[in-house]
C-alpha cells in the first residue's frame, strides 16, 4: 500500500516538475523573442515551412470537411424544412470550431512533428551544444523564429481553411443537393458575427503558440539516439493535439 | 586557469564524477585519458558549463562557473572553443556557412573579410575546395578539420577537444594529432584533449591525467605517466585484460 502511495507521489512530483520546466521554456522563449528579435531570414524560412508547405494539406482537409458538413447539415436541416440555413450552419461550425482546431491538428501532424525531429536531431548530434559553446543563444536561432512563424501562420491557415470549407459546403449543398445559392450566402451573412471571426482567429493564434511550444520543447529535451528523437516526436504530436483540444474547450467557454 | 575542485556528478543514482579535483595549466596541452564510459566527456562538458555539477567548484580564471547565470556563463564561454566528438557541424549548412557562422553572428566583419578568414582557416586545417559541400558529404576526419577551423576562427584562449581522433584510421589519427600540436604551437591556447589513443596522445601532450571511477587517479607528464606503477594506469597503458579495470 505504502509503495503505491510512494509511486503515486513520485509520479505527481515528476509531472509537476515537467510542467514547471515546460512553462519556464515558454517564458524564456517569449523573453528571448522580446529581447532579441528573431532573425528575419530564419523566421521567413519557418513561415514557408510551417505555412506555405502546409497549404495543400489544409486545402484538402478543408474541402472535404466543408463537403461533409454540407451533406450532414443538409439532411439534418431537411428534417425541419430549414435547408436554407445550411450556409449559416456550415460557416458557423467552420469559423468557430472546425477551422481553428482542424487546421491546428493538421499543422501539428505535418510541421510540428518535423520541428521536434529537427531540433531533436540537433540535440543528439550536439549541434545545440555547439551553439552554446560559441556563447550563442540557441533559443534565438531555433525557438523564437518557429514560435513567431507559428503565431503568424496559424491564423492565416485557419482563414484559408474557413474559406475553402465554406466553398466545399457550397459545392455539396448548392450544386449537388439543390439548396438555393442566395439563401446559402444570405443566411451565412446574417448569422456570422465579427465576434465569431475574431474568436476563431484568436484560437488559431493560441494553437500556434501551443504547437511551437510543445514541439520545440520536446525536441530540445529529446533523449538519446534515434529512439529518443522518435519518442520525442510521438510525445510532441500527442501532447500538442490533446492540449489543443483541451485549450479549445476553455477558450470556447470564455469566448462564447 | 581551469580548476575543478571536489566536483560531484551523478546521473540517475550513478556516480560519474566523485569529488574530482583537477587543475589544467595555462598554455599547455593536457590530455585526459581513461577507459570508455568513465565520464571523460562529462568532465569536459563541466569545464565549459554544458553540464553543471551536483556539488563542487569549476573555476575558470578565478570565477566559479558551476552555478553561474546564463548571461555570465556566456561571457566566460567567449574564452572557449570546443571540438566535439562528431564535430557537431550544422547539418543544414555548407562547410563555408558552418565556418563563417560564428564570425557572422559575433563580429561585425564584412562578408569579404569573413570569406578570406574562412578560406584561410580551412587552408590551415588542410581543406580546400570543400566550401559548398554539406557535412554528410565529408569523411569523419574532414568533419573534424572543419570543426577545428570553426573553433580557431574565434581565436579562443582555451580549446576543449572531445575525442578528436575517435573513429579515424591510424594515418588520419596521427595527422589530426599533428594538426592539434601545430595549431597549439602557432596560437598558444590552453588545450584539454580527451583521448584513448595510447601511446600517440603522449606525443602531443604536456600533461596527462588518468580518470577512473569518477576520480583522477594519476597526473603527470607523459613520461611520468608511462613510468607510473599505479595498477589502473599500467593496465590501461598496456591494454591488458588482467587488472583492476573491469570490462563492462
Amino acid at each position: 500500500m505504502r509503495s503505491i502511495v510512494e509511486k503515486l507521489g513520485a509520479l505527481t512530483i515528476r509531472l509537476i516538475r515537467e510542467m514547471g520546466r515546460m512553462v519556464n521554456f515558454l517564458l524564456y522563449a517569449v523573453y528571448i523573442m522580446a529581447r532579441t528579435p528573431a532573425k528575419p531570414f530564419h523566421t521567413i524560412k519557418q513561415v514557408h515551412f510551417i505555412g506555405a508547405k502546409s497549404f495543400f494539406v489544409i486545402f484538402l482537409t478543408a474541402s472535404f470537411t466543408g463537403m461533409v458538413l454540407g451533406l450532414q447539415g443538409y439532411y439534418t436541416l431537411a428534417k425541419f424544412g430549414s435547408e436554407g440555413l445550411l450556409g449559416s450552419a456550415v460557416a458557423l461550425a467552420l469559423i468557430r470550431e472546425l477551422g481553428p482546431v482542424l487546421s491546428a491538428l493538421m499543422v501539428t501532424g505535418r510541421a510540428g512533428s518535423a520541428i521536434t525531429a529537427e531540433i531533436g536531431i540537433m540535440r543528439i548530434s550536439e549541434q545545440i551544444d555547439a551553439l552554446e559553446t560559441m556563447a550563442l543563444e540557441p533559443f534565438k536561432y531555433l525557438i523564437s523564429p518557429k514560435l513567431l512563424a507559428a503565431m503568424v501562420v496559424l491564423p492565416l491557415l485557419c482563414s484559408i481553411f474557413d474559406v475553402v470549407g465554406i466553398w466545399g459546403g457550397y459545392l455539396v449543398g448548392v450544386k449537388l443537393l439543390g439548396v438555393n445559392p442566395g439563401a446559402y450566402f444570405h443566411e451565412m451573412e446574417k448569422s456570422v458575427e465579427w465576434k465569431d471571426v475574431y474568436s476563431g482567429i484568436l484560437k488559431s493564434l493560441s494553437f500556434g503558440v501551443i504547437i511551437a511550444w510543445i514541439c520545440c520543447y520536446k525536441g530540445f529535451n529529446a533523449g538519446h539516439g534515434a529512439e529518443g528523437v522518435s519518442r520525442a516526436t510521438t510525445a510532441a504530436v500527442v501532447m500538442a493535439s490533446v492540449l489543443i483540444l483541451i485549450w479549445d474547450y476553455f477558450l470556447t467557454s470564455v469566448l462564447l | 586557469m581551469i580548476r575543478l575542485v571536489d566536483v560531484e556528478k551523478s546521473f540517475n543514482e550513478q556516480v560519474v564524477l566523485n569529488r574530482l579535483t583537477l587543475e589544467i595549466p595555462e598554455g599547455q596541452i593536457t590530455a585526459v585519458i581513461g577507459p570508455s564510459g568513465v565520464g571523460k566527456s562529462v568532465l569536459l562538458k563541466h569545464m565549459i558549463g554544458l553540464l553543471r555539477p551536483d556539488r563542487g567548484q569549476v573555476i575558470v580564471d578565478g570565477e566559479d562557473i558551476a552555478f553561474m547565470g546564463r548571461r555570465q556563463l556566456n561571457r566566460v564561454r567567449e574564452k572557449f572553443g570546443m571540438l566535439f566528438q562528431n564535430a557537431a557541424l550544422f547539418d543544414s549548412m555548407t562547410v563555408f556557412e558552418n565556418v563563417a557562422f560564428p564570425l557572422e553572428e559575433k563580429t561585425g566583419l564584412s562578408s569579404a573579410v569573413i570569406r578570406d578568414q574562412v578560406h584561410e582557416a580551412l587552408e590551415h586545417v588542410g581543406l580546400t575546395g570543400v566550401d559548398s559541400k554539406y557535412p554528410d558529404e565529408l569523411s569523419g576526419g574532414m568533419k573534424k578539420r572543419v570543426g577545428l577551423a570553426r573553433v580557431l576562427l574565434l581565436n579562443p584562449r582555451i580549446i576543449l577537444f572531445d575525442e578528436p581522433t575517435t573513429g579515424l584510421d591510424p594515418i588520419i589519427c596521427r595527422a589530426t594529432h599533428q594538426l592539434i600540436k601545430d595549431t597549439h604551437a602557432r596560437f598558444g591556447f590552453t588545450a584539454v584533449v580527451i583521448s584513448h589513443e595510447i601511446p600517440e596522445i603522449f606525443d602531443i601532450s604536456d600533461r596527462v591525467a588518468m580518470l577512473y571511477r569518477g576520480e583522477i587517479v594519476e597526473t603527470g607528464t607523459p613520461a611520468e605517466i608511462q613510468r607510473s606503477d599505479h595498477p589502473v594506469v599500467r593496465q590501461f597503458i598496456n591494454g591488458s585484460l588482467e587488472g583492476p579495470i573491469h570490462l563492462i
